[in-house]
């Protein structure tokens, strides 16, 4: 130990030693080492520092891919659907009322029609349902009840579509055939019944959000004066959340409009001008799926129609869309 | 004298009461509808599913016969789907939440990007399939390829990654970013180390739930030509191929009693694979949850 420190010592002092004989030049050689690294170390900083740079242009090329992907749905659906409209007027298709493509008959409001049924029906189905049951979790519900209930409800939208279908070809038909027996196998009942179903979810849990966001201390005042949950529930809170609530069933009509598979499966292709719900029709998406799907030619008219169905049916949930978001931000109540 | 008559008042408030116990009822029946559809929907898919369920309906490919036939060819399209979208959303969803929470200043630019994403979560999925056909399908010439069926699917799931990300960037207390620049990390640095770690298992939950969704996806695939019935597992990503739905789809529309039960033993296997996807994307919230 002692000679330890003798040696950390005598080093000390060697080091002054040779730093007193060295003179100044040499010390400040040694400080010019000691800035150049220093330099060394900004340089390589500012290298990486360069390309860093880059990193937020990635990242921005990335961002702008959104975009064009909006673009190219645009660029796609217009420059097809003007293909089409210089082989069929827009009379035609807007007025003729029948839609037999293979037959040459391009009239669009079968299609339409077919989906408005279906939408009309999911509405009539989900609306009421997914509105009692937002009040129901919000309003009546034990915290631990809607813990547990409401990721279970929303497990309904993460099931697949062509699931729902199976459902409804394979079970809903045949119940309502008991109550109404002259029901065609592929009808717009079952299929419009089942994407209700399908979008309980969304108006359920966006309009539980809304009136999960209205202030406790509004809904207390209304219980101070004697109100009833009830009529906390449908005059407090309803009316406070109410811009939520119509967003979220603005967005379950056009999840119902633009809902796929469910309809192909079970509502059946043939386009029909009809607003029976017995009937089998056929909706803008299932033409484009039938449309698409087997030897439909590059280039063909039929071709070309499904991009002016697949626009009619854009512009639609597009609509809907903005309308969701407007009516949202519009009449949105700050606390 | 009391200015009403008591009488009056007990009874009114009798019928509030009883109003409210009446509607109380019916928004708990509207509650359950919802459970009890769920509950009958998967007893029915089990009850006519199982019957099916075999180790050669897992080995087997699409065949002519309800008996032989087998779900091998859409469960492994589904996989090697899953792996285009994972790597291309992923990827690009990811760099725009990050672009968008971190770098973007806030302007028309900004506003109009988050605009957009809103909108393109909104468009119905059938449309993404036109989008794929003329771009990736005749564009591109991809053809009918896993390829087209991938990126298109990419696109279809980007708004998801993307929303959920900025969420998960947007939980990370500026404290730590502001703790991490003071101690001279630069910007990057700072996103890279601080805040993608700490946003980590935000992003990986909403990217599971996005694969769970592309891998339930039918209509978009087939409007870009995935095959309903294929007899070889695709070597690249230009070969031909199917998913599980649209193998479902297939038996689905078949005539016969015995194909519906066919659909429902491929239902079972899609259902087991969305529920572990679901159940891991749970159990990283639960476990790498930190509240701030």
């Amino acid at each position: 130990m002692g000679t330890g420190i003798t040696s950390v010592l005598t080093s000390t002092f060697r080091l002054d030693e040779r730093g007193l004989h060295m003179g100044i030049q040499n010390i400040q050689s040694k400080e010019w080492t000691v800035h150049d690294q220093m330099n060394a170390k900004k340089q390589r900083q500012k290298k990486l520092r360069r390309l860093e740079k880059l990193i937020p242009v990635f990242l921005f090329l990335c961002a702008i891919i959104s975009i064009l992907t909006t673009l190219g749905i645009l660029y796609t659906l217009i420059s097809s659907a003007i293909g089409f409209f210089g082989e069929v007027s827009f009379s035609e298709f807007f007025l003729n009322t029948e839609w037999k493509p293979w037959s040459g008959s391009f009239g669009v409001s079968p299609l339409i029609t077919g989906t408005l049924l279906i939408t009309g029906i999911a509405i009539i189905v989900a609306i009421p349902l997914g509105l009692a049951t937002a009040i129901f979790l919000s309003e009546y519900a034990s915290d631990r009840t809607r813990r547990i209930v409401k990721p279970v409800i929303e497990i309904l939208a993460g099931i697949p579509t062509v699931v729902y279908g199976f459902f409804a070809l394979t079970f809903v038909t045949p119940l309502i055939q008991h109550v109404i027996p002259d029901l065609k196998i592929f009808n717009a009942l079952s299929g419009g019944i089942v994407v209700g179903i399908m979008i309980i979810p969304t108006i359920a849990s966006l309009s539980e959000d809304a009136m999960s966001a209205v202030p406790g201390n509004i809904r207390e005042g209304a219980y101070a004066v004697g109100a009833t949950r009830f009529e906390v529930a449908m005059k407090v809170v309803v009316p406070a959340a109410l811009s939520g609530i119509i967003a979220s069933f603005v967005l379950g009509i056009s999840r119902a409009i633009g809902e796929t598979m469910i309809v192909t499966i079970a509502a059946g292709q043939s386009p029909t001008l009809t607003l029976d719900p017995t009937q089998s029709i056929q909706t803008l998406t299932s033409f484009i799926v039938q449309g698409t799907s087997g030897d439909t030619a590059y280039g063909s008219t039929i071709y070309y129609s499904v991009y002016a169905v697949g626009i009619t049916l854009f512009v639609f949930t597009l609509a809907m869309n903005f309308l969701s978001q407007y009516i949202s931000r519009r009449f949105r109540e700050e606390y | 004298m009391p200015l009403r008559n008591q009488d009056d008042m007990y009874k009114r408030r009798k019928r509030r009461t009883a109003k409210n116990n009446i509607f109380r009822t019916l928004f708990f029946t509207a509650t359950t509808v919802g459970l009890i559809v769920l509950a009958m929907l998967i007893y029915r898919v089990l009850s006519q599913g199982t019957g099916s369920l075999s180790w050669d309906f897992i080995r087997n490919f699409a065949a002519p016969y309800p008996d032989e036939a087998g779900l091998l060819a859409g469960i492994v399209g589904s996989l090697y789907l899953m792996g285009i979208v994972a790597i291309f959303s992923i990827v690009v969803g990811v760099s725009t939440a990050i672009y968008l929470e971190e770098y973007a200043k806030k302007g028309k630019l900004t506003t109009f990007i988050q605009m957009n994403i809103q909108n393109l979560a909104g468009v119905p999925s059938v449309v993404f399939g036109l989008l794929g056909l003329t771009f990736f399908v005749y564009v591109l010439d991809f053809g009918y390829s896993l390829l087209t069926g991938g990126l298109t699917m990419s696109l279809l799931v980007l708004p998801i990654i993307v929303v959920s990300s900025q969420e998960a960037l947007r939980s990370v207390p500026s404290e730590l970013k502001e703790a991490s620049a003071a101690m001279g990390a630069s910007k990057w640095q700072t996103i890279f180390r601080v805040v993608l770690p700490a946003a980590l298992p935000g992003m990986i939950t909403g990217s599971i739930l996005a694969l769970s969704r592309a891998i339930g996806e039918t209509a978009p695939l087939l409007v870009v030509g995935a095959a309903t019935a294929i007899y070889s597992l695709p070597d690249s990503v230009v070969d031909s191929y199917t998913v599980m739905p649209i193998q479902i789809y297939s038996w689905i529309s078949k005539p016969g009693d015995e194909w519906p039960l066919l659909a429902a033993a491929g239902i079972i296997i899609l259902l087991i694979f969305l529920l572990i996807m679901n159940t891991i994307a749970v159990l990283i919230r639960n476990k790498f949850q930190r509240r701030y």
